[in-house]
């Protein structure tokens, strides 16, 4: 029994790792290393990293700040259209990306922020469903903590410092990787509102090295292997928390 | 100070609505007015009624897209619901290597659709690429994959001397190409969901089976698969929205302009994506939006309703 669920089991992972495997031996194929140094210097990759990385990091900290806030006010505090504001949070929830997607765009066109980093980032830093999970976990901290807290004077911004973002790491945790992941993979947004290759994310500009060297694919090869490998490498090493947090959300993509 | 307390909650929500407003409310309330106008790249033309919708009825190109969309989500939600379930099932309980299994399993769900689509562009890739060179390396015939605008039934059936024509001739094999991408990136993430929901079964279940003498298959028959079901409707749900969305894959994969051989694999996240950035035509781009959006809303109702008289919650 044992014997064949392996079987099995191993079957599928050899599916899974075949393409990896074929595009590590492809990227090594012919030049070896060296096309690794030929596909980074072709086109700017490290120009296309630092833009992922300046975007990934400050739309993950503009989540963070926008998102407890937001989720304190909806977990913690009573006024008047809480409930209104929180169904019209999550009513957004319910239209997907590309449904809205050309109307942003002449938004960002008459604020002036096509082709700019303001664009990457101000309209991703929130996330409803980020707030959602926050609010879910700060509604199960007990509220005699927040009376005593504030007996002995302490403010509700400083409450939300001190007491309700330490005792919510785990959740933080999961909020930090998924706005990672979704930043660092996101494709449609920033290829229809930059055009400058000075602004270009990595995973615009791996599509366009596609369509320049479509028959290049040795250095197609080693340029999805070094795109790919951070999120890889930090998959790997927080393995057990992403997938606990892909199964505790269902958001993927 | 007592404005200031009773002002306090909404300063704390403020940052978050303004971007939720202007970055999600607003442009989605704007593709429903939108879709009643004629927006082009000279800018806003005035109200047309219903002149985009009607447009749509008459797009052969539009209606290619529906029916490639539709072709592409019945082939990829059965296939990523029944794969996922079967690899979840032995995955279950203690097993050596288990956790192994699964970080492979899920490389692919958090790699970039973008990588993975260079990638496999590759391996289909028809000259020289691993999968044709394997097929020939046993005897087989090489195939175009995703350069193939010929359905699949139809590339089947025809050594058979029958010649399946339009909607009976299926999918082209550039599109079920794409198809298994998609199954193969979303399977990690469904086995996890299917994974948890195995664990949830109380394990009482399963002893008052054995004490029955259920065999295997009448055990996953009255247990497991009736009090899996929250989990199968919440996988069948999500499966279904995500191959409705599906771009990346098809953008890369079979580029611009065309989608695919003979425009096969032109989804309708495509042909909206190309009528609003590369005419810019907003109105018409707007009114897809709207009959995408009224498509996943109805299906959405539709599988709770089915799901509120099926579903097991135990």
């Amino acid at each position: 029994m044992s014997i064949s669920k392996h079987f099995f089991l191993i079957l599928g992972g050899i599916v899974m790792l075949l393409p990896f495997l074929w595009m590590l031996s492809t990227s090594l194929q012919q030049g070896g290393l060296s096309n690794y140094v030929e596909a980074w210097t072709k086109v700017p990759f490290g120009r296309y990293f630092l833009n992922t990385m300046l975007v990934t990091l400050l739309t993950v900290a503009g989540v963070l700040v926008t998102a407890s806030l937001a989720a304190y006010s909806f977990a913690t505090m009573k006024y008047r259209g809480r409930n209104t504001l929180f169904l019209l949070f999550l009513s957004t929830m319910m239209v997907p990306q590309p449904v809205y997607l050309a109307p942003s765009y002449v938004i960002l066109a008459k604020l002036g922020w096509i082709n700019t980093y303001m664009a990457l980032i101000i309209p991703w830093t929130t996330n409803v469903f980020s707030i959602f999970l926050l609010r879910q976990h700060f509604k199960t901290i007990p509220k005699s903590l927040y009376e005593a807290a504030i007996l002995d004077g302490c403010g509700r911004l400083k409450y939300l410092w001190k007491v309700v973002l330490p005792l919510s790491k785990p959740v933080i945790v999961t909020v930090i990787l998924f706005n990672i992941i979704g930043s660092w993979n996101s494709f449609m947004w920033p290829l229809v509102v930059t055009h400058s290759e000075k602004l270009r994310v990595l995973q615009v500009g791996l599509s366009y090295f596609n369509q320049e060297q479509s028959s290049n694919f040795e250095l197609l090869m080693a340029a999805s292997t070094f795109s790919t490998l951070p999120l890889v490498i930090l998959f790997l090493f927080v393995q057990k928390r992403i997938v606990a947090s892909y199964t505790r959300s269902g958001i993927k993509d | 100070m007592k404005i200031k307390t009773k002002l306090a909650p909404y300063f704390y929500i403020l940052p978050a609505l303004l971007i939720v407003l202007v970055f999600r409310t607003l442009p989605i309330l704007s593709s429903f007015t939108a879709s009643f106008t004629d927006y082009d790249i000279g800018g806003f033309h005035g109200f047309v009624g219903f002149a985009n919708y009607a447009r749509m009825l008459s797009d052969a190109r539009f209606w290619q897209s529906v029916l490639n969309t539709v072709f592409f989500v019945l082939g990829v939600v059965p296939a990523g619901l029944l794969i996922p379930l079967f690899l979840a099932m032995l995955l279950r309980r203690k097993l050596a290597g288990k956790s192994f299994y699964r970080t492979i399993y899920f490389l692919p769900v958090v790699t970039s659709a973008v990588a993975i689509s260079v990638v496999w562009t590759w391996l289909y890739n028809p000259e020289a690429g691993p999968i044709n060179q394997i097929i020939t390396a046993f005897g087989g015939e090489p195939l175009l994959w995703l350069r193939e605008p010929r359905g699949v039934f139809e590339m089947m059936l025809s050594p058979l001397g029958i010649h399946p024509k339009g909607l009976l001739a299926g999918p082209s094999l550039a599109l079920v190409s794409l198809m298994i991408v998609s199954v193969w990136k979303s399977t990690g993430y469904n086995t996890v969901l299917f994974l948890a929901g195995l664990e949830n079964i109380d394990e009482t279940y399963y002893e008052a089976a054995r004490l029955d003498g259920a065999g295997a298959w009448g055990t996953f028959r009255h247990v497991t698969w009736p009090l899996l079901s929250p989990t199968t409707y919440y996988v069948l749900i999500m499966s279904t929205i995500v191959s409705f969305k599906t771009f990346a894959l098809v953008y890369v994969m079979t580029p611009p302009p065309g989608g695919g051989p003979l425009g096969t694999t032109n989804v309708m996240v495509f042909y909206l994506f190309q009528k609003a950035f590369d005419r810019f035509d907003i109105g018409y781009a707007s009114a897809i939006s709207v009959f995408l959006f009224l498509i996943l809303l109805s299906l959405t109702i539709v599988q709770r309703r089915i799901a509120g008289s099926k579903v097991h919650y135990s």
